[in-house]
């Protein structure tokens, strides 16, 4: 453990400073610490969570509770900081400030205890290529410290759960990428953890093997599996997601249920309006008064408006002719765009 | 630490101090041996592949030893003993083979592991912490060395190179110079950052193998030749296994045992750290 998170470790434990060091941290603050903590039911619980890789903040300070059974989205786009932040939540990356309680313990001093009831989906597979699909879920069994009949048993069970039986005695290299992501999954699941962190589970897959992915994720949760996720896949999120953040360069744009999120950041429907190449932007300002907000794209006119077809009418009655009108909810993607912006993000 | 000032300033420090000092948690044995286990699950498909490690001392026995040999006869030792050709180079060879089946297997296997097949990622989101897996490789590496090693000495048996029940030892010491190598080559490997860099293995493993004492004894050096010789590992590897196997023991073996035990502790602990360094980000 480097010094840097060894003397936040101090800082997380009040109790352990020494008078003086009290006194400069500041009473104030202390006793508001004191005061503020996770609840039994909270099992990741972050305040003020930041990450530096040197000059870089990865992660900015942010705050987040995910409560029992709960299925938690972290959503934005590349480098927001979410997979930094899940590898603070998994224990294998110490925090550079703030404090975070996983399962109601602190990962600087019970990282193994905490590990040991996750499971973890990283973003890109790991699976041990020189074992066999079966042997893959039995070693990880072990560094679990599970008795090897149990692991029988229950790498038996995960691989009909994930639909691998025929494939068990095969080396993991010739599978399919959807295959090895839900082995990736069963492996998650050999301890029988309470909280599942999986981060971007689905990206790269065939729509085939994201829906089968989602069906596996849905049972679990109705299992009563704790579920924390990424993903930059909005229909992910609102499939899978009771509880959201997005995220944006480090910090928390917004948060609530994909449903809230959509009522506070954006409208009911979208108005999209294509006219002929480079007339759209020109045609901005005519109908800006038919929405409460109006977006130009090269190719169309988002109007941002309650009632859609109403807004499609008027249109139409001032005379204008696009060559095609559509008329949709709003979505997460939506809420997304808006929040995080257009440009691209490298 | 006796000019720091006292006040706040003096306490951040030393606690400060306190944690760098403070060494990393303590690898546990339980933890470490499953990297053990799972690497006899690989290699039960694959032990014709950890066989072929044998074969290589024996030729040098059979070519240097019984065929040079011969044309040499007697060879006068460090310690003045005049021994039989083939019986003064077999500890010797015994000794280099525990070096080379460790350093292969912490050197290019563990650089697999951790650059390509992300197997230490995986493992560290178990219960296991990076100084187990850096005691498990350790482990590893130091068995595959031992394995060679022993076998080798049964055949040395066999063609009755072996004068004393001194070296029924020389199994733990061979054990030892594999912990020594294993633990040093994975430290040196979390430092490499390609292929390349692995001349430098062949760069260090191969003059050690020629010239500590493998073939003659440190008398045919100048002496600031026999100085760096006997800075070398290798040299108190073969010199150790030499006394063992030839009986010829005397209290310079304990040297040899502690320098093996040191480079051991020393490669483990910053192998440890560097692991921690690479993966937990």
């Amino acid at each position: 453990m480097s010094v840097r998170s060894a003397s936040v470790e101090n800082m997380t434990e009040p109790s352990s400073l020494t008078v003086d060091e009290r006194r400069a941290a500041g009473e104030a603050d202390e006793a508001a610490l004191l005061a503020d903590g996770p609840r039994a039911d909270e099992l990741v619980w972050a305040r003020g969570l930041s990450k530096k890789f040197g000059e870089f903040t990865a992660v900015d300070g942010i705050d987040i509770s995910v409560r029992r059974g709960e299925a938690f989205g972290f959503l934005g786009p590349n480098g927001a900081g979410k997979s930094s932040t899940m590898r603070m939540i998994g224990a294998v990356s110490p925090a550079t400030d703030g404090r975070l309680r996983i399962l109601g313990r602190d990962p600087g001093t019970d990282g193994p205890a905490i590990r040991a009831r996750l499971g973890v989906v990283p973003q890109t597979d790991n699976l041990d290529q020189e074992l066999t699909v079966r042997e893959n879920l039995l070693i990880y069994g072990r560094y679990f410290g599970i008795p090897r009949a149990q692991i029988r048993a229950r790498a038996d069970e995960l691989l009909d759960f994930v639909q691998l039986t025929d494939r068990a005695d095969d080396l993991v290299e010739p599978l399919s990428g959807g295959m090895k992501r839900r082995l990736t999954i069963a492996r998650s699941l050999i301890n029988e953890p309470e909280l599942l962190l999986l981060d971007e589970p689905t990206t790269g897959l065939d729509p085939q093997a994201r829906h089968a992915l989602w069906d596996r994720l849905f049972r679990l949760k109705q299992r009563g599996v704790t579920l924390v996720l990424t993903t930059h896949y909005m229909d992910e999120a609102e499939q899978l997601c009771d509880r959201l953040v997005v995220m944006d360069k480090g910090r928390i744009a917004a948060e609530g249920a994909p449903a809230e999120l959509i009522g506070t950041y954006s409208t009911r429907e979208v108005l999209e309006l294509r006219f002929a190449t480079g007339e759209n932007e020109s045609h901005a300002d005519g109908l800006a008064d038919l929405a409460e907000r109006i977006e130009v794209l090269p190719d169309r006119l988002l109007l941002y408006t309650d009632d859609g077809d109403g807004a499609a009418t008027a249109v139409v009655e001032r005379g204008l002719r696009p060559a095609s009108v559509l008329v949709r909810r709003s979505s997460l993607e939506d809420v997304f765009l808006r929040l995080t912006g257009r440009s691209l993000v490298e | 630490m006796s000019t720091t000032p006292p006040g706040p300033a003096g306490v951040g420090a030393s606690s400060m101090l306190l944690a760098r000092v403070l060494p990393m948690p303590l690898p546990s044995a339980r933890r470490a041996s499953l990297l053990v286990e799972r690497n006899l699950l690989v290699y039960r498909r694959g032990w014709l592949l950890i066989l072929s490690g044998f074969f290589e001392p024996l030729f040098y026995l059979l070519s240097i030893g019984i065929g040079i040999g011969a044309l040499v006869g007697t060879v006068v030792t460090d310690s003045g003993a005049a021994l039989d050709y083939t019986v003064f180079v077999a500890p010797a060879l015994m000794a280099s083979s525990a070096m080379n089946g460790a350093v292969y297997d912490s050197t290019f296997n563990i650089f697999f592991k951790l650059k390509y097949a992300k197997l230490y990622d995986a493992v560290l989101a178990t219960p296991l912490s990076a100084s187990d897996v850096a005691a498990g490789e350790t482990s590893w590496a130091l068995m595959r060395g031992a394995l060679y090693s022993t076998t080798f000495l049964a055949v040395m048996l066999a063609l009755g190179l072996v004068q004393s029940w001194w070296a029924i030892l020389a199994v733990p010491a061979c054990f030892l110079i594999g912990f020594a190598f294993a633990a040093v080559g994975l430290a040196a490997t979390s430092f490499m950052k390609s292929w390349q860099n692995f001349e430098f293995v062949q760069l260090a493993v191969l003059p050690m193998f020629l010239f500590s004492t493998t073939f003659y004894p440190l008398s045919v050096y100048p002496d600031a030749l026999r100085l760096l010789v006997q800075c070398t590992p290798l040299y108190h590897g073969i010199e150790l296994v030499r006394a063992l196997v030839t009986g010829l023991v005397d209290v310079s073996i304990l040297g040899h045992v502690l320098y093996l035990a040191v480079m051991g502790s020393i490669g483990l602990i910053v192998g440890s750290k560097r692991l921690a360094t690479l993966l937990l980000k």
